[in-house]
């Protein structure tokens, strides 16, 4: 070795000299895919209305992304490749109204990654989710087109789906309420829950019933939840507590009084349950970082969407419990700390008995 | 009537009373700050910040005249905890580290006019004699550069060594 | 809380996907060659640098002391090998600075003659302090890295009446096989020298922990250990960081070391496997600590494996000897989580090198920083339960204060979380500075008290000698009043006998 050494070796860096494989992209590709079955499904129930939404929704999220880059001047590329703006998009398609006009998948995509998350500081900054914040904004400003829901037995061929997406008013043969929608509907109108599903209960695995995409499809976004747990991408700890915070009030509401409250079977597979569980809970970004933390939060999620789905206004609560316990979610992370090694949970150290 | 002049009597009495005791609590508060920055600074009254030694620059920092950074002795550390005692911005400084004075051998004629003046008694040598500086003890204040006849005297930045050495700031490219 | 810890911790630290542990560590203990120039250096244990004893021009014997230990946390240095001193001064230092530190430079003659050796029969039968001397005679530090000198470690192991010895065979670093050949290759050298410390530190028991990836340093280990009572061999899970001292003695003993202690304080101490083979060489054979195994692996190397090279050596003779595939894009001192890169080739090996490693650029290959997402995956990482994204966000706010308050000084540099983190964010590079800057500022604090202490004196130096001055002139002025009067007196007392 005649050439000293020097010459080549590339900046001298700190340690580690060594990183796992795990980046932000490949989480967010990994979330994406197991998203994607629920999706296809989605599509084939709802047809061609339901792929547009979804392409137009993402499209903007990407769209809002970039512009608020380029004004300040980051990466628009290297950022956007990281795939959360797209997720945001994706997850808000999911939780639309499949046969929405275009514009409103339009602008809940620019509100969510232009208002929820860059004006915020971008990834990492948001307190609350993105895709979340924009369904609440979209469902509070156009409460009637945001729970028109289309029912799947429609099949609009393509003139059709183009014309629901394109404008054109949905022909009311093809809407039908969500079995949470007709129930507070039906509650409101002081009948009581036997009455309301005399012709039994709509709730099926499969998912062929009037919702979002993210609301049908619950045994495929169970399944990719669960592989999203196996790959270690998310743990159980917020889906666990979630769902368990939904089923067990719903239980016992249910068993108290069958008339008045639904039963857990159909809170969980209902509304976005199960999507919120697996998916929007979940985030990284909004959610605290340990374990104890992710198991208050979800509970927090459970409860509170059975809380706003029997006594508030809207039929469907995951999307403000989720909202709610992000605005938590500092709090949680302050006082939910792990001890330290060779201290006590207050921080001074810790000292053993020599015995 | 004679309730009426006891009733107003007793509360002015107490009133006054607690005024002056705010008024005494206040004024403590105010010295002890003084105090209390004083002791932070180095106390060796060097004047390298242009006013009349170390009790100067305290009132000067508390009547807001000056910025955090006024005492170049101190460095960063001080002007940050300054900074956090008064809860003054802490402006930009040009922190170039901690500095000690160097003299060149070859020019030095041991007049020892530096070793006299100097605050915390750091340089070292008896007339006609070389003088050196001991590092440890240099302020870096500078006081002894202009009195140097023949211009010997320097600040250097101190040197780096394995143990004072530093990775920089991750986000400073 | 125990179950509430278990329940909630389930894991720190990592298991990195690949070790990168074999083929290196199954290829036979190779000796280096001598080289022709050796540069041994004057600090290579924590404390203070040992004192030369030689000049320049000197003919110097292996084993012979060259450098003698200075105060109570020091150690001598013995020449690894025959020859001259060439020179006596700056080396650049393995270190990522690319600064010098001193050594000693020994032009070697290739003859390796060495001085006599003192061996002893029975260590066993000698008194511990006689023992511990011995250890602090031969030079020997903790060759797991620390590099803390052993005999004050053994002292401080006796004066807290230790009871239980933790014999560290962790060797969790990725790359790294040398302590794995030690006890392969050597493994009733380490025992033996297990049971010198046993007596050196009057501890009743020694728990062998090895991680279960090295299974033939186990079975080796306990075919040495069989029929010695105190001695257990302990397999662990092999996790990073189990070689930590504080990791290793939980997973062991089950008990914590307080923060900010040392393990003496819970009657256990830590002792490297390596260390205790050079324990045994010392005592058994009089053969001071003048060469060490290092394990030279990585992407670049042509022949990867252990080798047993004399202190001093220089990094670019070791690389030579093993031969490079490619040219480097990294050169590292230790582990790839842990150790220092290295600024060139013309570096010495210290006694605490384990390895060294030449790293290809696709091995180093770390993309680009993005944003922290909050994952918390460097919380349930990190081996003390510290919160990296929570400090990394103090330090990059500048904000030390914060920092300290979030334990930062707990913090191992271990690398887990920077290891884990999807962002690739330079969290421990985050933390060193944070460390160095607050360092620096109680450097700094010290310094300014020190001043004030130094100008306060003068200025009551100048206030005695202004006092003395004036009473001086008092005392001048008074004489000169009285011999004034005096004087008149004298003047006077004429007048009056004359009238």
């Amino acid at each position: 070795m005649n050439t000293p050494l020097s010459a080549t070796l590339t900046r001298v860096a700190a340690s580690p000299h060594a990183v796992g494989q795990d980046s932000v992209s490949s989480i967010m590709l990994k979330v994406i895919a197991a998203l994607t079955p629920a999706t296809l499904c989605g599509f084939w129930f709802f047809g061609l209305p339901a792929v547009l939404l979804w392409v137009l929704t993402c499209a903007s999220a990407l769209a809002g992304e970039a512009i608020c880059l380029r004004l300040m001047g980051k990466p628009i590329l290297a950022t956007l490749r990281d795939g959360s703006a797209l997720l945001t998009g994706w997850l808000l398609a999911m939780s639309l109204p499949p046969w929405a006009p275009w514009w409103l998948g339009v602008l809940g995509g620019l509100f969510a990654t232009m208002i929820a998350k860059q004006l915020f500081g971008g990834l990492g900054c948001n307190l609350f989710n993105p895709a979340m914040v924009a369904r609440v904004a979209l469902l509070v400003s156009f409460p009637v087109l945001m729970t028109a829901w289309a029912s799947p037995e429609a099949e609009p061929g393509l003139r059709e789906g183009l014309g629901i997406t394109f404008g054109a008013p949905v022909p009311d043969a093809y809407t039908s309420a969500t079995l949470l929608g007709h129930a507070k509907t039906e509650l409101a109108r002081g009948a009581d829950l036997f009455q309301a599903f005399s012709q039994g209960l709509p709730t099926s695995w499969q998912g062929e019933r009037p919702g979002s995409l993210g609301e049908t499809a619950v045994l495929l976004l169970a399944l990719g939840g669960i592989a999203l747990i196996l790959m270690g991408v998310i743990s159980w700890h917020i889906p666990l507590a979630m769902l368990l915070a939904l089923a067990i009030p719903a239980a016992i509401g249910h068993a108290l009084n069958p008339a008045r409250y639904l039963d857990p079977t159909t809170h969980l597979l209902s509304g976005a349950a199960v999507l919120g569980a697996f998916f929007i809970a979940t985030d990284y970004v909004t959610s605290p970082a340990s374990r104890a933390g992710q198991l208050l939060f979800g509970a927090g999620c459970g409860f509170l969407t059975w809380v706003i789905r029997s006594y508030g206004g809207y039929p469907e609560g995951v999307a403000f419990a989720v909202l709610l316990m992000n605005a938590l979610t500092p709090a949680i992370d302050r006082f939910i700390q792990p001890r330290i090694y060779g201290r006590d949970w207050r921080g001074n150290p810790r000292l053993q008995k020599k015995d | 009537m004679f309730i009426a002049i006891t009733s107003l009597t007793l509360l002015g009495l107490i009133l006054g009373t607690l005024l002056g005791i705010a008024a005494r609590v206040f004024h403590v508060e105010s010295d002890s700050v003084t105090a209390e920055i004083v002791a932070m600074m180095p106390g060796t009254n060097c004047g390298q910040c242009g006013l009349a030694g170390c009790q100067a620059a305290a009132d000067a920092l508390i009547e807001g005249t000056a910025p955090a950074t006024v005492c170049p002795g101190g460095g960063a550390a001080l002007a940050e905890a300054i900074a956090a005692r008064l809860g003054i911005p802490l402006g930009a400084m040009e922190d170039s580290g901690p500095k000690v004075a160097t003299i060149s051998e070859d020019i030095c004629i041991g007049c020892s006019k530096c070793a006299k003046a100097c605050a915390t008694d750091a340089i070292l040598g008896a007339a006609k004699q070389i003088h050196g500086v001991l590092d440890e003890a240099c302020t870096g204040c500078g006081g002894c550069l202009d009195l140097c006849p023949t211009g010997a005297i320097a600040l250097q930045p101190q040197a780096q060594t394995l143990q004072n050495w530093n990775w920089a700031h991750p986000l400073a490219a | 809380m125990g179950i509430l810890d278990k329940f909630l911790k389930t894991s720190w630290g990592v298991h990195p996907h690949e070790d990168h542990k074999r083929p290196a560590a199954d290829v036979p203990l190779r000796g280096l060659p001598l080289p022709k120039r050796l540069a041994v250096p004057l600090l290579q244990h924590v404390g203070a640098p040992a004192k030369p004893l030689v000049a320049v021009g000197d003919q110097v014997l292996r084993g012979q002391l060259i450098a003698a230990a200075q105060g109570n946390v020091s150690a001598p240095i013995h020449a690894p090998s025959s020859g001259v001193v060439s020179a006596i001064g700056p080396v650049t230092a393995p270190h990522p600075s690319g600064l010098d530190f001193d050594a000693i430079t020994i032009d070697l003659d290739g003859e390796d003659r060495a001085v006599e050796f003192t061996a002893v029969e029975d260590p066993l039968m000698l008194a511990p302090e006689e023992v511990t001397r011995r250890i602090a005679e031969a030079g020997i530090v903790g060759l797991g890295g620390a590099t803390f000198p052993s005999a004050p470690k053994a002292q401080l192991g006796r004066k807290h009446a230790v009871r239980t010895l933790v014999i560290n065979g962790g060797e969790c670093e990725p790359y790294l096989s040398s302590d794995d050949c030690v006890m392969r290759s050597n493994s009733n050298e380490v025992v033996d020298g297990v049971r010198i410390l046993l007596h050196a530190t009057g501890a009743s028991e020694a728990l062998i922990g090895i991680e279960d990836n090295k299974p033939e340093a186990i079975a080796a280990m306990r075919a040495a250990a069989t029929g010695i009572q105190q001695i257990r061999v302990c397999p662990v899970p092999a996790r990073y960081p189990m070689g930590s001292d504080r990791q290793l003695v939980q997973v062991l003993t089950g008990l914590e070391v307080p923060a900010g202690a040392r393990t003496a304080s819970i009657g256990v101490l830590v002792n490297n496997v390596s260390t205790c083979a050079a324990i045994h060489r010392a005592l058994r054979l009089g053969e001071p600590l003048i060469h060490r195994i290092v394990t030279i692996n990585g992407g670049a190397v042509a022949r990867p494996g252990n080798v047993r090279v004399p202190v001093g050596t220089l990094v670019e003779d070791l690389l030579a000897f093993v031969g490079l595939k490619e040219t480097p894009a990294r050169l590292v001192m230790g582990g790839p989580t842990m150790g220092a890169a290295l600024p060139h080739g013309a570096v010495p090996t210290v006694k605490g090198c384990g390895g060294i490693l030449a790293l290809t650029a696709a091995e180093i290959a770390k993309p680009e920083p993005s944003p922290c997402v909050r994952c918390g995956s460097c919380a349930r990482a990190c081996p003390m339960g510290l919160l990296p994204m929570e400090i990394a966000a103090r330090v990059a706010a500048r904000d030390y204060d914060g920092a300290e308050k979030l334990q930062l000084d707990d913090c191992l540099s271990c690398g887990c979380c920077a290891y884990v983190c999807p962002s690739n964010l330079p969290l421990v590079h985050a933390f060193s500075h944070a460390k160095g800057e607050i360092w620096k500022r109680a450097q700094q604090k010290k310094r300014n008290e020190f001043t004030k202490q130094l100008a306060q004196a003068r200025i009551e130096r100048q206030a005695r000698e202004a006092r003395e001055r004036a009473e001086a002139a008092a005392r001048r002025k008074a004489e000169r009043a009285a011999q004034l009067a005096a004087e008149k007196a004298a003047a006077a007392r004429p007048q009056e006998t004359g009238a």
